[in-house]
């Protein structure tokens, strides 16, 4: 199954986003990297390396970021990392996490995945 | 000629700087940002400080990227990829090398800040860091180019730099957390132009008082 990781400023937010995509998708690999080391606001590079770690596999990794030093402390662990296989998504948080847990219990690929993930962009919550 | 002594000292008194102006760096911040510029910088540059006995028998190279991977793993911020990004860039054209001439100090120079453009993507007129490094890069480059040595020129960089700060008082932020304020972001001084203006500062003092 391809491993998923939320990155978040917020521990409780990364934390909360794998707990909703979970119920949906309870053996889909999540890992949360929310806040710094103490649990203060902030992301951290050895958090997100670490939550790598915890959900790789050869299946890959699928990464999903809040926003500003989320997405770039991402990148700066994915070119460190220097693996075809662990990429970033850029998507909504909830709905992307929801889907890429969904696909992944599904024995999706990663690409099949990041297609998914690319159309939660233009989901919308309320029908027109 | 620029040692690796200076550089040692140039970091240690960014450090200290930093820290004396974290709340005002904060402050900046809770106007137009999310309020931890002076926060996250002053923790990341505490960490530095801390790490820096162990760069001090290293050449020019291996210092500027120690101290950017140690500003990666500590900052926590928007801040922390970005100087990590220009330090490490830096450092990378520094590789080996024990003393930098002016021209390979300005090299440098436009490394570190390259290194922010792409890691933001970003350019200036965004109201970022760029805004105050963009000018203090071309003005000592073209002062060097033409004969002027590297104090005058950095004076001259540091003259620019809080021309660039002023700049941002007058723009709408499009790039950083202070875009979604849009022009309510405006009359407000970017905290990261600000905070790269003080490392410009330091960087002169030093070199002034070597």
């Amino acid at each position: 199954m391809v491993g998923i990781v939320i990155v978040s400023h917020s521990q409780k937010l990364a934390e909360g986003v794998a707990e909703i995509s979970k119920m949906m998708a309870a053996n889909a690999p999540i890992a949360a990297a929310g806040g710094l080391e103490d649990g203060e606001l902030g992301t951290s590079y050895e958090k997100i390396c670490a939550a790598v770690e915890e959900v790789y596999s050869a299946d890959g990794v699928i990464i999903l970021m809040d926003m500003g030093s989320a997405v770039m402390t991402t990148e700066m662990v994915l070119e460190d990392l220097d693996k075809p296989n662990v990429k970033m998504i850029d998507c909504p948080l909830v709905e992307g996490a929801v889907l890429a847990a969904v696909e992944s219990a599904g024995g999706r690929s990663l690409e099949e995945i990041s297609e998914r993930m690319e159309e939660s962009r233009t989901m919308k919550k309320i029908a027109d | 000629m620029i040692n690796t002594k200076n550089f040692l000292e140039i970091i240690s008194a960014i450090a200290k700087k930093i820290e004396a102006e974290k709340d005002f760096l904060t402050e900046l911040d809770n106007e137009i940002g999310d309020g931890d510029h002076g926060i996250n910088l002053a923790r990341g540059f505490k960490s530095v400080e801390e790490k820096l006995p162990t760069l001090a028998d290293k050449d020019i190279g291996a210092i500027l990227k120690g101290v950017g991977m140690q500003l990666v793993s500590t900052v926590g911020g928007a801040s922390g990829p970005l100087y990590g990004t220009a330090f490490m860039k830096a450092g990378n054209v520094c590789k080996g090398k024990t003393e930098l001439t002016d021209e390979e100090f300005v090299a440098a120079l436009d490394a570190a800040i390259n290194g922010i453009k792409m890691r933001g993507k970003a350019v200036e007129g965004e109201k970022t860091m760029l805004d105050a490094l963009c000018p203090a890069y071309k003005v000592p480059k073209d002062g060097i180019d033409g004969g002027k040595n590297l104090i005058d020129a950095l004076t001259d960089a540091v003259d620019a730099a809080v021309d660039g700060v002023e700049y941002t008082k007058t723009i709408i932020a499009t790039k950083g957390r202070a875009s979604y304020l849009k022009e309510r972001s405006l009359g407000h001084q970017d905290p990261g132009a600000t905070s790269s203006l003080y490392m410009l500062q330091t960087t002169l003092e030093v070199l002034r008082e070597a």
